[in-house]
């Protein structure tokens, strides 16, 4: 099926939804994704962040879909033409999603174990407003504690069900879910259940916001302080590919190594990630791929020599002498 | 090769007998000396007299209690990521319960130190800060005898309770003109008596 994404042609198989057609273009064209997590089933179609514009429903029926529509639940059809950052009234709608989004969540990021890698401060960085219109009290709950391991910030949440489809579709016995309705929902287990589970950690992975963090990494660094490596080791339960975040040779935290889409290559056990604190116990393969543009490369010089190329070119664009050829 | 024109040859001329007894440069040498005598001097007495400094001078640093005397800095690390003299190290610790008065927020500086033989007092640390918790001061960085008494921890930095130190100085009518518009009020706690108030949309 031949699908026009912002101008760019593909040819995708049938059942493929418009996200996946544009993330297989890439990330210029891609919308980003609050709630879709192309790891977990039936995810997506909650938070409408990756909203886009179909100009052309398909070759048969050329008429445009009167709305934006969410793209992670959309399927494309043959001849379909869909515009995402070229439409202004996407963009639009987008910033209102974002503004929706950040209505109820707290403006607490120099608390949150989080920042830095929220997929929230990113889009609110990309696409949100600088100033809230929002005059009124933010919802708040009650404390609970599910664990000695994962820490709930119910307040942080922007009800992406990520976590709930993890819990069941990963692992058995859920004991976690969404209770009550509207503006009163919230994660939360059944009277008080504490999360136990080998691979309940995952949560913290695929939750975008911190709303699940790790309590063994709670208020140790800011994730710009500490230095994310690949490592691996051989486990029993999962593949035992790992990132751990170091600072000097103290492993500070383990998570599961994450793709370009800030989704988990692969879900890793509750011993790798919350038990193996030492160096010893991993096996590390080199410094873990980070965007420059990211604020966890900062001190990191992974990328001198793209970062001295650019000099260079800019360099020479201003009419400068060669720095190899100086005298 | 010839950089400049500005080369001059040294020739070495035989003295005059004038310049030889030497005596009419004493004079003249002494002449100026004297003239000092009457001229203002610029010295100053230091620790009775001071100079002049401007408001935002950028002197010692100092770590801001709010209102209510609870410490405002929340350790979020935005100084330290901004501090291109990479002076600034902290330590988070976690609020306990009964413990509201001492530290604004949930999370704390535990520790908190800067090394003031590294800082370069740019100030960027005071324009980072979100809670407006540190700032530089007119106060200068006291001598001392060891290296390590450099480096200052929370004892040297965060302001006495009853010794408060004025900034309002520092803040220029921009800034304060800045925190008015209402949307950037959302740390401030639930007050129906204000809704209503500022801009309607």
């Amino acid at each position: 099926m031949k699908v026009t994404i912002d101008g760019i042609e593909i040819d995708v198989p049938k059942g493929t939804t418009i996200l996946e057609a544009a993330r297989m273009i890439g990330p210029e064209v891609a919308p980003p994704t609050m709630c879709y997590y192309s790891k977990l089933k039936t995810s997506g179609g909650y938070c409408r962040t990756c909203i886009v514009k179909v100009t052309q429903g398909s070759t048969a029926n050329p008429n445009p879909m009167p709305k934006p529509v969410a793209s992670c639940r959309t399927e494309v059809m043959d001849g379909m033409v869909v515009e995402n950052t070229i439409n202004k009234e996407v963009l639009e709608a987008r910033k209102g999603v974002v503004e929706f989004l950040l209505m109820n969540h707290p403006l607490d990021c120099p608390i949150c174990d989080q920042a830095g890698e929220c997929h929230l401060q990113d889009l609110g960085y990309e696409h949100g407003a600088a100033n809230t219109r929002y005059e009124f009290p933010r919802r708040e709950f009650e404390k609970i504690d599910i664990g000695k391991y994962v820490q709930l910030h119910m307040t942080r949440c922007i009800m992406c069900f990520r976590c709930v489809k993890v819990a069941e579709q990963l692992t058995d016995n859920r004991v976690h879910g969404v209770m009550h309705r509207g503006d009163a929902a919230e994660i939360s287990t059944y009277i008080e259940n504490v999360i136990e589970n080998e691979f309940s950690g995952n949560v913290i992975d695929v939750c975008p916001v911190g709303a699940l963090t790790d309590k063994t990494f709670r208020f140790k660094s800011r994730v710009w302080f500490t230095k994310p490596v690949d490592a691996s080791c051989d486990c029993k339960k999962c593949s035992g590919k790992v990132r751990l975040w170091l600072k000097g040779n103290d492993v500070l935290r383990v998570t599961a190594r994450k793709d370009q889409w800030g989704e988990v290559e692969e879900f890793i056990c509750n011993e790798c990630r919350f038990e193996r604190k030492n160096t010893a116990d991993w096996k590390i393969e080199g410094p873990s791929p980070i965007h420059r543009s990211s604020v966890i490369s900062q001190n990191h010089y992974n990328h001198l020599n793209e970062l001295k190329v650019q000099v260079m070119k800019q360099q020479k664009a201003l009419g400068f002498m060669d720095i190899n050829k100086r005298p | 090769m010839q950089l400049t024109n500005r080369k001059v040859v040294v020739s070495k001329k035989e003295q005059s007998f004038a310049e030889r007894i030497y005596l009419p440069a004493i004079a003249k040498g002494m002449m100026i000396t004297a003239s000092h005598l009457f001229k203002k001097s610029p010295t100053i007495n230091y620790p009775e007299e001071k100079r002049p400094i401007a408001p935002v001078y950028r002197g010692q640093h100092v770590l801001k209690r709010d209102e209510n005397g609870a410490e405002r800095c929340t350790s979020c690390g935005m100084c330290a990521v901004a501090c291109p003299a990479e002076a600034i190290t902290m330590t988070s610790g976690e609020r306990k319960k009964g413990e509201e008065n001492l530290y604004r927020e949930e999370k704390y500086a535990a520790t908190y130190e800067i090394n003031m033989l590294r800082c370069i007092f740019c100030g960027l640390c005071e324009e980072a800060c979100p809670k407006e918790a540190i700032f530089l001061t007119d106060r200068l960085v006291d001598v001392e005898f060891e290296r390590n008494d450099f480096i200052y921890g929370k004892d040297k930095l965060v302001e006495k309770i009853d010794k408060r130190i004025d900034v309002t100085k520092r803040q220029t009518q921009a800034v304060l003109d800045f925190k008015k518009i209402p949307g950037l009020k959302h740390n401030e706690l639930y007050d129906p008596k204000k809704l209503n108030t500022g801009n309607k949309h």
